[in-house]
């Protein structure tokens, strides 16, 4: 076990990328912990595989260096990385039983066969496949098949990290909370380093302690699922996180007062001049509705979506569409013209990256 | 949902019906007709019952070119299949130089039977073949018109220079199937070289390779052009198989009678390893299911 470098790492699938658009990961620099549980998230084609690829020496990075403690593996191929992966759809030995097939990785490693055997029973028992064991992987269902592609993972217990390429992908929903349930209970036992891919954002934020959000090659943050939640370091994070995602409206910011559309919006700081695209951001949590005596932005609801524990209101406003999240106790809707926020929950963007108040505006504003 | 019975509907399977009688049913069942007569020229014939059978069956002629035939088929088979499945796993993957092999490998197959038996010919002569000379230059002789030995390793030469691009085509396009994964995840089990083929391109490739050995065990099993035009089925009868022997029967001697009988039994074992073939393969695929 160890903890993971990335150094200026960046990869591109073109041999003599010229522009940056031409890589397929932007040049990087971060450092996994040594235990760590990590979600990779972020939309399709955003470069989430091609990192985990990296990291396993399936792919060779373009410029960088990959680093296993303080070994330098950039270099090195995949089998010397002691590395456990599983994959998007389930790859077995079909010819194999479900036992050869989870004790295949021990046996190419040379391990004997009573060491083997007991893995093998454990493993299978912890996917709740013992019954099969002696079966053919072949004409197995295709989250059976999956179960064992994630049981060759984690059959080794020496494996520097077990990286996971949206691995549920093919299962049952409700056999997915259980294997989800089970591999955060196999990584608190075992201590692997985690990491796992996926787009879905419930998956990351109940797999991972660290939820990593990569767009179009980057990785824009790498927090806590309650950073991502509360202080989005991106306009990608602020709208991909939650459901629904972040509101954002295009602003011009003066000191602590963001107008946006013609309407005044307290902020909670006092911003300097930012350049470029800047952007306001709230989550539909902390969007109230007003009857405008308050201020506000000025709303028509177009409609209610009652999602069970909460409805969820879409209103049309001259800043684009509104989501805000009513809870129980919310006043009736008659009357009510304008949606306020709560000036502590805003974030301010510039060309998409969040910006830090350069002074507290509680006492100033008075 | 209600079937509507309309016997009517028998009228729209007459046109295959008669197509089928017509190429396939009749001039058979003609063929039927000669191996239970004999004549004594003149057109009229006379019943015989089951004699031509009797007689091709104790003929020690039908017998050794059968054993003649099943030798070669087993021979062009053990080396063609594990052959081909060699030069599928070097072919390259994907680019540019994936179809100039592609296409190069599929050369063989398009020239017509009676030309590759010429070129083979011509090749191995020993004045003017670049093959039989140069062989006669490091001093060994090539003669399949004298040494039955080099008329069976050129006639199985030949079938291998031919029909071994099939074989690698068909394995190809089975290893193309193979997702990337599954070679990464080998590469992650530490998995041989060996591992690799046995557990993963194999299985894989074990379809599309029945296929391949039916194809080629048929083709081989009915081949006459080639060996005809090569080595004329000699020296002696050294390279008669089954259709030489039943062309010179029936074309050459115009036994009608004996050939048509050899013909029927010929069709017969044909139809027996295709019913084989059938059953192993949809055996294999009902295991696939379970």
């Amino acid at each position: 076990m160890a903890k993971i470098t990335l150094s200026n790492l960046a990869h591109s699938y073109i041999s003599t990328p010229s522009q940056e658009s031409h890589f397929a990961l932007k040049e990087m620099n971060h450092v996994w912990q040594d235990g760590g549980a990590y979600a990779l998230l972020g939309a399709s084609g955003c470069g989430k595989t091609t990192l985990l690829n990296v990291i396993s020496g399936l792919i060779r990075p373009s410029q960088g260096r990959v680093l296993f403690g303080e070994r330098d593996v950039t270099n090195a191929p995949t089998a010397e990385r002691n590395i456990a992966q599983v994959f998007q759809f389930p790859v077995v030995y079909d010819t194999m039983t479900v036992r050869e097939n989870l004790a295949f990785p021990l046996r190419n490693r040379g391990m004997d066969a009573a060491y083997i055997a007991a893995r093998v029973d454990k493993i299978a028992q912890m996917i709740g496949m013992e019954a099969n064991l002696a079966r053919k992987a072949r004409g197995l269902t295709a989250d059976a098949k999956q179960k064992i592609s994630l049981g060759r993972g984690m059959v080794r217990e020496d494996v520097n990290a077990i990286l996971f390429d949206e691995p549920l992908t093919v299962i049952d929903p409700h056999m997915k909370w259980e294997l989800r349930t089970q591999l955060k209970q196999l990584h608190r036992q075992f201590g692997h380093t985690m990491i796992y891919v996926t787009h879905d954002q419930t998956e990351a934020l109940t797999c991972a302690d660290k939820v990593v959000v990569m767009h179009e090659g980057r990785v824009v943050q790498m927090g806590t699922p309650q950073d991502l939640f509360e202080r989005p370091e991106h306009t990608f994070v602020g709208y991909f996180i939650g459901s629904p995602g972040m509101n954002l409206m295009p602003a011009r910011i003066e000191g602590n007062v963001a107008h946006v559309a013609g309407a005044r919006v307290a902020l909670s700081g006092f911003y300097g001049a930012l350049q470029g695209q800047v952007q306001i951001g709230i989550r539909p949590e902390f969007v109230s509705l007003g009857d405008g005596r308050t201020g506000g932005l000025p709303a028509r609801i177009r409609r209610i979506e009652d999602v069970g524990r909460h409805r969820i209101l879409r209103a049309e406003t001259p800043a684009g569409e509104i989501s805000a999240i009513l809870s129980e106790t919310a006043p009736p809707l008659a009357g009510m013209t304008h949606l306020t926020f709560d000036p502590a929950r805003i974030s301010v963007f510039a060309d998409d990256w969040r910006q830090s108040p350069s002074g507290s505006a509680v006492g100033k504003a008075a | 949902m209600e079937k509507t019975v309309n016997q009517k509907a028998w009228f729209l399977v007459l046109p295959v019906f008669l197509l089928v009688a017509f190429s396939a049913v009749i001039p058979l069942m003609t063929v039927v007709n000669y191996s239970v007569q004999d004549t004594f020229g003149d057109n009229a014939f006379f019943w015989a019952g089951l004699e031509w059978f009797e007689e091709m069956l104790s003929s020690d002629r039908l017998w050794s070119a059968l054993g003649r035939q099943v030798i070669f088929s087993a021979t062009i088979l053990v080396i063609e299949v594990p052959l081909g499945i060699i030069i599928a796993l070097n072919m390259p993957k994907k680019g540019g130089w994936s179809s100039f092999c592609l296409v190069m490998i599929a050369l063989p197959l398009l020239i017509p039977w009676n030309v590759v038996g010429t070129i083979w010919q011509l090749f191995s002569r020993m004045d003017i073949g670049l093959l039989g000379s140069a062989l006669l230059a490091m001093g060994v002789e090539v003669n399949p018109g004298k040494d039955p030995v080099a008329a069976w390793v050129l006639v199985v030469v030949m079938d291998v220079w031919h029909w071994t691009s099939l074989v690698a085509l068909l394995c190809y396009a089975g290893l193309q199937s193979i997702p990337q994964a599954y070679y990464q995840a080998a590469r992650i089990d530490q998995a041989s070289r060996w591992s690799v083929f046995r557990y993963i391109e194999l299985p894989k490739m074990g379809g599309v390779l029945l296929i391949a050995i039916l194809l080629r065990f048929m083709d081989s099993f009915m081949i006459y052009t080639e060996p005809f035009v090569l080595t004329g089925g000699g020296p002696g009868s050294a390279t008669t198989f089954l259709s030489i022997d039943l062309v010179k029967m029936a074309v050459g001697q115009f036994d009608l009678g004996p050939a048509a009988a050899f013909s029927i039994m010929y069709f017969l074992v044909i139809l027996l390893v295709c019913w084989v073939f059938y059953t192993v393969m949809t055996t294999l695929d009902k295991q696939e299911e379970r």
